[in-house]
């Protein structure tokens, strides 16, 4: 088995309410020192695959077509045994 | 004219359209499960409000996998008129068949009022029948309304003139006090480049019936009856 952590993060140039509003919070409690805050998404994809099996190219394709939306987002990814 | 309104699981407007579309307008009007495989020879085809799966990854995601997309993405293709209303238009940008996206309203929250836009695009069979520019009262209700797009995206809506709703205020200006939701230009509704295809997050069919106070909604229904019966 392989799991694969995937990020789908919102591009940099798409306005990101939910992490405004957190960043906003974090003034409040006096961490000024934060310039920005970025809110994405993580998945966990466990894939029936061989210790040394390259499934890189099924993870990217899983992301392409469901898990990111190209108009608005990006992703990247870590794959490692499990 | 027939009209065909999918469902899918989390569809919750589906009823209201049905209302309008056969009981005000006349119309013949069949529903189509999610499931289903071929479509009941639909001269227009609604994709209701709702919150297909829940809303589950992102607003219309999941939606798009469901098997009766493929037939509606064929009609849409071939010219069939489509329409989807809200959670309709969120399916339509996710499969593709509109672009852009609609991500979650600046303020974070749910809104649901009445709301005044502007119908700048008279070319379309869907507002064929409105005045340029006419301020129409139809509400909004949702989470996920604020319409993105990318510079070069933008540009092409506005070359091929596919911008067709405006939020604005009752006067009819576009201004950001108007916009509900942070959309890029208040837009509110947009139709693909072959006008065939329209997305909009109002909802026409809760202020169609006299009884709701205002029916601002039928422009929408009467221009789709007369495009279609012409």
């Amino acid at each position: 088995m392989q799991k694969a952590t995937i990020y789908v993060t919102l591009k940099p140039e798409v306005l990101d309410p939910q992490g405004k509003v957190i960043m906003n919070a974090l003034h409040t409690l006096g961490y000024n020192n934060v310039t920005e805050v970025r809110a994405s998404k993580m998945f966990e994809v466990t894939v029936k695959a061989e210790k040394d099996a390259d499934i890189a190219k099924e993870i990217d394709e899983i992301c392409d077509k469901v898990l990111a939306n190209p108009n608005i987002e990006t992703y990247h990814y870590d794959i490692h045994d499990e | 004219m027939k009209y065909n309104i999918i469902i899918f699981p989390g569809s919750n407007c589906d009823y209201d359209a049905y209302f309008v579309t056969k009981n005000l307008m006349g119309d013949k009007v069949e529903y189509v499960w999610h499931k289903d495989t071929t479509l009941k020879t639909p001269d227009c085809i609604i994709i209701p409000g709702g919150f297909s799966y829940g809303d589950y990854l992102r607003a219309g995601a999941i939606a798009k996998f469901s098997p009766i997309m493929k037939e509606v993405i064929s009609f849409a293709q071939k010219g069939g008129l489509v329409i989807g209303i809200c959670n309709g238009f969120q399916v339509l940008t996710e499969t593709k068949l509109l672009p852009g996206a609609l991500l979650q309203n600046r303020s974070l929250l749910f809104i649901c009022k009445h709301q005044y836009v502007k119908v700048v695009n008279i070319s379309t069979p869907f507002t064929h029948i409105i005045e340029q520019d006419r301020v129409l009262d139809i509400p909004i209700a949702h989470n996920d309304g604020n319409y993105f797009i990318d510079e070069d995206g933008l540009k092409s809506l506005q070359d091929n003139e596919q911008i067709v709703f405006q939020y604005c205020d009752k006067e009819g200006v576009l201004n950001d006090s108007a916009n509900p939701n942070g959309s890029l230009l208040n837009i509110a509704g947009i139709v693909n480049k072959k006008g065939n295809v329209l997305g909009m997050m109002p909802h026409p069919e809760r202020t169609s019936d006299p009884v709701c106070g205002v029916t601002d909604g039928q422009q929408i229904f009467l221009s789709i009856k007369r495009f279609i019966e012409k």
